[in-house]
């Protein structure tokens, strides 16, 4: 494990030496982007937080905010009334569609895998949400109510009434399901659209790595005489249960992070709009420090369960 | 010949054999048409809304309000058109807008492919804390760095060189700058998620083609160009797709470094109020913007943003879906 060595009174880099330094030739873009940049906006985000901010022509001056500068902090929780249901609804939302954003897209990569004809158009209109829905489109469309309440949607939306109370019938009548259970899963239904465009990255992921279990696995297990049922829940999903923890935490961040969210929307006003600089920024690390408990505690419950094959 | 026929036909299937293959063949048709209707199911959920955008595209208003029309406008048009073309003055943001997006897209791909092929390939202290780190940009919402980074660009500094030079600090505010530093220097928009596709592919990669071109006396950095790379050409096709798209449609960093200058974000988010304030101009009676004229407009606006992302999409997608058959992602 030595990157030294000394030869002739000098010293030189060993070859293990020479592939660290090529490594962190090869990182250098993300290391000067992180230390110079990233760390850097870090900690001024946390200085910004526990002060007031006044902003000059050529700088800006940082002055120490009241209760020991923790002043925004304590507004967030105590005083601001909507910061508080705004954060909940955000987490709520969340809990609500990962859950159905994995089983769909765990669905539909494994749909997408099989062959039948019209696969690489079918692949590509699947795909096709991760361009239909970034960035301005997005707000767009959730900020256009005419079309959600004059142009055909005012007429789906009886429709999905109605949709809802058939599927909810049809549950109630031929299953002894929990009431909570049938509503979320009449909601999942109207709301399929919602769920439908935010998982293009994760077919893609959830594909790419069906792809990659070895034909030989379903082979010998065929010759053993398994079904396809014993070979899906026996092969195909311990395979691909890394992966499941991958789509996880990669919904929950996009989930929390997509411009539609209340909460970010509300972070940039107060700052942009309101100009309270240290109260959007306290806002910012509240919110980011939730993200950050929820992925740890379902990273921790998921990665007990995933199986890895090597 | 004819006798091995003959007995051939005679030797019988088991009954129960037969019906068993009858009963697969059954469930596999079942299975095929419940598949295929799925698929169409979907396929259609995600094409409805752009085509109802579309039909109101070419509506005039009055269709609008009218209750017996659908889809299929009564009074055909085009001024929809016309007017988005003139109000969002689509030639000059479309160039200004391809301009940004290609420069920050190919830097970000060059600079995430050089990051994530050091980390698939190189042991080096501190590898795995790094790649912590990777995964933490990505966690971080961009709204949390929004206010430094505003500030950042705007008294922009680089080790005090500017302050020594001109006295002062650097405004890259309203400049192409922003972005092309935080390309560079893979801190754009998701270049976690990049760094992380394309270190998975390259992990992929059987390490025999790299170890034979080391035998040939090649070096690291000409052993990445020449075999690496050509090899990751389907991937880069992908990574490249997301940034330039992502990029397009962005709202919120175009938002924040370029206040005053027209991007496709910018200017489909004005589009209505601002071909509204000419309408009132020459129409005097139309004070207010009625909110069926601002969503025909929108709609219009959102196929105009998207027409030619659909068209790289169309081009792309070749390689795009052979990414997916050959990146192996594996978590």
């Amino acid at each position: 494990m030595t990157y030294f060595k000394k030869r002739n009174g000098k010293w030189k880099l060993t070859l293990r030496g020479k592939d660290a330094r090529a490594g962190y030739l090869f990182i250098l873009p993300f290391l000067i982007g992180f230390f110079g940049l990233f760390v850097s906006m870090l900690i001024k985000s946390i200085s910004f937080s526990f002060s007031n901010m006044e902003v000059g022509a050529d700088g800006y001056i940082l002055t120490k905010a009241a209760k020991n500068g923790f002043e925004h902090y304590i507004r967030a929780f105590t005083i601001d009334p909507d910061f508080n249901l705004r954060l909940g609804k955000s987490i709520a939302k969340m809990c609500t569609t990962v859950p159905l954003i994995l089983i769909f897209s765990f669905f539909a990569a494994n749909i997408l895998n099989q062959k039948f004809k019209g696969r690489a158009i079918a692949r590509s209109i699947f795909f096709f949400p991760v361009i239909l829905t970034s960035g301005i489109i997005l707000g767009i469309e959730q900020s256009d109510l005419l079309l959600s309440s004059m142009n055909g949607e005012a007429m789906t939306s009886t429709e999905d009434l109605e949709s809802m109370i058939g599927v909810t019938r049809f549950l109630t009548q031929y299953t002894s399901l929990p009431g909570e259970i049938i509503m979320y899963l009449s909601n999942a239904v109207t709301g399929i659209y919602d769920i439908v465009i935010a998982s293009g990255v994760q077919i893609l992921v959830f594909l790419a790595g069906l792809q990659s279990i070895s034909p030989s696995l379903y082979e010998a297990s065929n010759m053993e005489g398994a079904t396809g049922w014993e070979n899906f829940w026996k092969i195909t999903f311990p395979m691909i249960s890394p992966l499941i923890l991958v789509n996880a935490l990669y919904t929950i961040i996009d989930s929390f992070t997509s411009a539609g969210n209340e909460m970010m929307s509300s972070i940039t006003s107060t700052i942009f709009t309101d100009v309270k600089y240290g109260y959007g920024s306290a806002m910012a690390w509240i919110y980011f420090i939730a993200i950050a408990l929820i992925l740890a505690v379902v990273g921790g419950i998921i990665s007990k369960h995933v199986f890895y094959y090597d | 010949m004819k006798t091995t026929a003959k007995t051939m036909k005679k030797t019988k299937v088991p009954k129960a054999l037969k019906q068993q293959i009858l009963l697969a063949k059954i469930s596999s048709i079942l299975w095929k048409i419940v598949r295929g209707t799925i698929v169409i199911g979907i396929c259609f959920v995600i094409l409805y809304p752009l085509f109802v955008k579309f039909s109101v595209s070419i509506m005039e208003e009055n269709d609008l309000y009218d209750s017996t029309i659908k889809y299929i406008p009564k009074h055909f048009t085009l001024n929809n058109y016309k007017l988005a073309l003139e109000g969002m003055k689509y030639t000059k943001t479309f160039f200004n807008t391809f301009t940004l997006s290609f420069l920050t897209a190919f830097l970000q791909l060059a600079a995430c492919l050089f990051t994530a092929y050091g980390f698939a390939r190189f042991q080096f202290p501190g590898k795995k804390i790094l790649f912590a780190c990777v995964l933490l940009t990505l966690m971080v919402p961009p709204q949390v760095l929004m206010l430094p980074m505003f500030m950042k660009f705007r008294f922009f500094d680089f080790f005090g060189i500017a302050e020594a030079v001109t006295g002062s600090s650097i405004n890259l505010i309203d400049s192409f700058w922003p972005f092309l530093i935080s390309a560079i220097t893979t801190m754009g928009f998701k270049n976690g998620l990049y760094i992380y596709m394309l270190r998975q592919f390259f992990k992929g990669m059987p390490k025999e083609l790299e170890e034979a071109a080391y035998v040939d006396g090649s070096g690291r950095f000409r052993t990445f160009f020449q075999i690496m790379l050509p090899s990751a050409k389907s991937m880069m096709v992908t990574v490249f797709l997301f940034g330039f798209v992502w990029q397009w449609t962005d709202s919120f960093f175009s938002g924040m470094y370029l206040p005053t200058f027209k991007v496709m974000a910018s200017a489909l988010s004005s589009l209505a109020a601002e071909v509204g304030s000419r309408y009132s101009d020459f129409g005097g009676a139309m004070n207010f913007v009625s909110k069926g004229f601002t969503s025909m407009m929108n709609n219009t606006g959102v196929i105009l943003v998207i027409l030619p992302l659909v068209v790289l999409y169309l081009v792309c997608q070749k390689y795009f879906v052979e990414s997916i058959e050959r990146s192996g992602i594996v978590g």
